[in-house]
């Protein structure tokens, strides 16, 4: 019989409260955690706005040593590891460390780290030569974002694969897919697999009010991420990170450990075309849904729900729809499709896992949180959204799909535990 | 693929390098088995005010001869070298991309550092004259995945394209999941990676990992698995290779190419403070056991060689532990280059696989006087001839990673006839002083 992943355990470091119940809360309600940015001044750029993680990372339960040491997009990692690994109930310190696996994911690693310690060594700008008698010993840790990774399996003692998954804004559903793929093949049983980005620098905002991707709607930052609103313009900023535990299913169940959802499916896609820009067909990434399905062996009909990409620029919801089209044929217009950046922002590389533990927390409570700021129907976006209310919906299956720079397109299908046919 | 072509795992039919010891596989292969060293003062920057001065650096390489002008502003130069590097080996190969269905091809490179000389100069830009003055490519040319999605985008590959992190042993990491891509169903897959961190900013920050040589000379500098370790060098380029499923490179009459990745495995050290052993050891034996060998199958080791003390000895320890002490020969190329990050093991398991075709182990430049403890048969001094049908690379990276990779020549492997000889560094001499 073939392994299969189970998600047995959700941690959450999120924009408007930390923790999972916290995350689930925001998401129902609607309610939005995009505001002014306050962590640096942002009065210079052209998105002033970004959904930021009010946290302390003392009382988050990290060390004087932890603290220094690690990056902030570390501190949620870890912040957010140790959540999911109480909540599935596992005993780790009971478990083989050969057989526990670490795949993290993160599209800009340790950026912030990065940026205020190059601040500081090169002056502000003003040697190209920077003074390297500055570089506080973690440096090197910074510059290479597999830390992140690191830092996780040190939390755990993991001796498994390890490995820090960085494929823009997919990486968070590819971490999560590749720690599926190591207990599918075998490599591991138990993976603490999740995404953590913590971008909000002056660097970041910079790069993306370059090419105009982020919303300048500075004024109104509560309604500013507005997915498949016709007066979308851009995504808004945001950071967190989410972390899930992911067992054999079989091992799962014996311990008497459902879990919230399988995972059945998963597939990428590329689509070679440019770096940014997406073409408005969809072909790719309703390519790699079809795939998804396929390895799931299901078929269109049997989604339930789409938690879409839906970053909020003009290009991408059109994409998008455009793929679920392609992909799902009749079906996608039957079921809802909702974007969460509408509320916790677009946190790069970390989403992807912050939509999987949305996911399988739909999954879990029969609910489809919402996408707020919809107010005025898109005609190139004509499928059902869920505008502004979260909705009770009976979901067996759902497809959670990335879409990102380097023309990255992820496609992940989740089960509900006991739901009938395919993989699950 | 019949089942036993997909228990013997994918076959490497196309190797480009883009490495310190050359421009190409054939002028990196006899700069090594030469004992050309491709270290040399650093040239990117003035390094006078740094205690590292000497990196190993890609000899006259010119982004304008390999890739489209348009390309060039867009991208660090890490991915030059990986765009170049992922040119040769495709062409290597003789592959022709637009032939082949499109969904089938994918790309997965080791990252490191990402674009670090790109966003020293972005950040001097946001710095010195304000956030309007960051350029659009930033967004592009810093991130991780900036190889890959060039690469994909520049050949056409829609396949499952990926990045994996993993510092020096993420070069190992890519092979085992270009293994995993094929056994999904893609045909094609190039992996491996490049580095390229030597901008001020970027060597500052390696200066804090505590693994940096400081000896002021390029010959002495980087000794690994000698009583004289002080450390490594850094460097930059690195390997890129295709990946082809066996049954794939069978029917376009690639045959096993340069050889087969038989076995991988990939594990972590315990955290700090734990009384359990280091990962290598077992790594390496799963590896093995993964492969179906037993460790007397190994005819040669293409070492991590870290070039620190201990580090070096915990290595030959594994060694050992798995082999016998110097029972298996071993050895280091990485001495001319530097260590590559992202690019290193990539290039070591090319380096492997030309051992394999040649039977010939190109030798360590450098070491002398073994490191007390270290019980392995380090080859020093000149190539040793050797009918080499399994190889086995071991990498590790900073923080706890541990990957190991077996390599296996093809099955109708003929002997070149006597052309390696010509390669051989006159005797007596000692390569390492570039």
């Amino acid at each position: 019989m073939s392994r299969t992943a189970a998600i047995t355990g959700i941690g959450v470091v999120a924009p408007g409260g930390l923790g999972r119940e916290a995350f689930w809360e925001l998401l129902t309600e609607g309610r939005t955690a995009t505001r002014r940015i306050t962590l640096f001044d942002p009065a210079a750029f052209r998105s002033r706005i970004a959904a930021e993680v009010d946290f302390d990372p003392r009382a988050a339960g990290l060390t004087a040593p932890q603290i220094r040491r690690m990056d902030r997009a570390a501190q949620f990692a870890v912040v957010a590891a140790r959540e999911a690994v109480a909540d599935s109930g596992l005993d780790l310190a009971g478990a083989d460390p050969e057989r526990l696996a670490v795949s993290i994911g993160s599209a800009v690693g340790c950026t912030t780290g990065l940026e205020q310690e190059y601040a500081v060594l090169a002056d502000e700008g003003r040697r190209w030569l920077v003074d390297h008698t500055l570089g506080v010993p973690h440096l090197y840790g910074y510059m290479v974002p597999s830390t992140l990774a690191v830092e996780v399996a040190r939390e755990v003692a993991a001796e498994g694969p390890v490995a820090l998954v960085s494929t823009g804004c997919t990486s968070g559903l590819d971490a999560v897919g590749h720690g599926a793929a190591l207990i599918e093949e075998g490599s591991a049983d138990i993976v603490i697999a999740g995404a953590t980005e913590a971008p909000l620098s002056p660097i970041t905002s910079a790069c993306f009010d370059a090419i105009r991707a982020t919303s300048p709607n500075n004024d109104d930052a509560e309604h500013a991420s507005r997915p498949f609103d016709a007066r979308r313009d851009g995504f808004v900023l945001g950071e967190g990170a989410a972390v899930l535990v992911l067992e054999e299913t079989a091992a799962a169940r014996r311990r008497g450990a459902p879990g919230y959802a399988h995972i059945v499916g998963f597939a990428g896609r590329s689509n070679a075309f440019h770096m940014t820009g997406l073409k408005p067909d969809g072909r790719e990434m309703a390519e790699a849904v079809r795939v998804a399905l396929d390895r799931a062996r299901l078929g269109p009909d049997d989604v339930d729900y789409v938690n879409a990409h839906g970053s909020g620029t003009k290009q991408n919801d059109r994409h998008e729809t455009a793929a679920f089209k392609r992909a799902l044929g009749r079906r996608a217009h039957e079921i809802p499709v909702s974007s969460i950046k509408s509320m916790i922002g677009h946190s790069l590389g970390a989403i992807g896992s912050l939509e999987t533990a949305a996911c399988a927390l739909a999954l879990e409570r029969q609910v489809v949180p919402p996408t707020a700021n919809l107010r005025h129907a898109d005609p190139e976006c004509d499928l059902d959204y869920v505008p502004r209310t979260a909705r009770e919906h009976a979901m067996d299956v759902v497809l959670t799909v990335g879409s990102g720079f380097g023309g990255f397109q992820t496609a992940m299908l989740l089960a509900r535990p006991g739901a009938r046919g395919g993989r699950g | 693929m019949t089942a036993r072509e997909a228990a013997a795992g994918p076959v490497v039919t196309g190797i480009g390098v883009c490495a310190p010891t050359g421009i190409g596989t054939e002028a990196h292969w006899q700069a090594v088995l030469a004992g050309k060293s491709g270290i040399r003062r650093i040239d990117r920057f003035d390094p006078t005010p740094y205690p590292v001065r000497y990196a190993g650096q890609v000899p006259g390489f010119s982004a304008k001869e390999h890739l489209p002008a348009r390309l060039i502003p867009q991208t660090d130069h890490w991915t030059h070298l990986g765009l170049a590097a992922a040119a040769s080996a495709l062409a290597d190969a003789g592959v022709d991309p637009a032939e082949l269905p499109e969904y089938e091809m994918a790309v997965v490179t080791a990252g490191s550092s990402g674009g670090t000389e790109f966003g020293q100069h972005e950040m001097t830009r946001l710095y010195r004259n304000g956030p309007s003055w960051v350029g659009a490519y930033q967004s592009i040319a810093w991130f991780y995945a900036a190889t890959t999605g060039q690469i994909s985008i520049r050949h056409g590959m829609r396949g499952p394209c990926g990045v994996l992190c993993c510092e020096q042993a993420g070069g190992l990491d890519v092979l085992g999941q270009a293994r995993r891509l094929v056994r999904l169903g893609a045909r094609l897959v190039v992996s491996g990676g490049t580095d390229a961190s030597l901008c001020p900013y970027g060597l500052a920050a390696q200066l804090t990992a505590g693994g940096l040589s400081t000896v002021d000379d390029p010959a002495r500098a980087y000794l690994p698995f000698d009583a004289a370790a002080s450390g490594h060098l850094p460097g930059e380029g690195g390997a890129l290779l295709i990946v082809e499923s066996a049954a794939a490179a069978r029917d376009r009459g690639a045959g096993e190419g340069y050889g087969t990745v038989a076995g991988y495995a990939a594990g972590f050290d315990p955290p700090p403070g734990s009384p359990r052993p280091p990962a290598l050891r077992r790594t390496i034996e799963r590896a093995l056991a993964d492969a179906g060998l037993q460790p007397a199958d190994v005819d040669v080791v293409f070492a991590d060689a870290a070039g620190l003390p201990a580090r070096d000895l915990a290595e030959a320890r594994a060694l050992a532990a798995v082999f016998g002490p110097r029972a298996v020969p071993v050895t280091a190329p990485k001495t001319l280059t530097g260590r590559l990050y992202g690019g290193g093991a990539a290039l070591d398991v090319a380096t492997a696989l030309l051992a394999l075709r040649d039977g010939v182990i190109p030798h360590t430049a450098g070491p002398e006087r073994p490191a007390p403890g270290c019980e392995i048969d380090l080859v020093t001094a000149r190539p040793r001839d050797a009918d080499l049908r399994t190889a086995l690379v071991v990498a590790r990276g900073h923080g706890g990673f541990n990957a190991a990779l077996v390599l296996r020549r093809p099955r109708w492997h003929r002997a070149p006839a006597g052309s390696v000889h010509q390669h051989r560094a006159p005797s007596g001499t000692r390569g390492g002083s570039g």
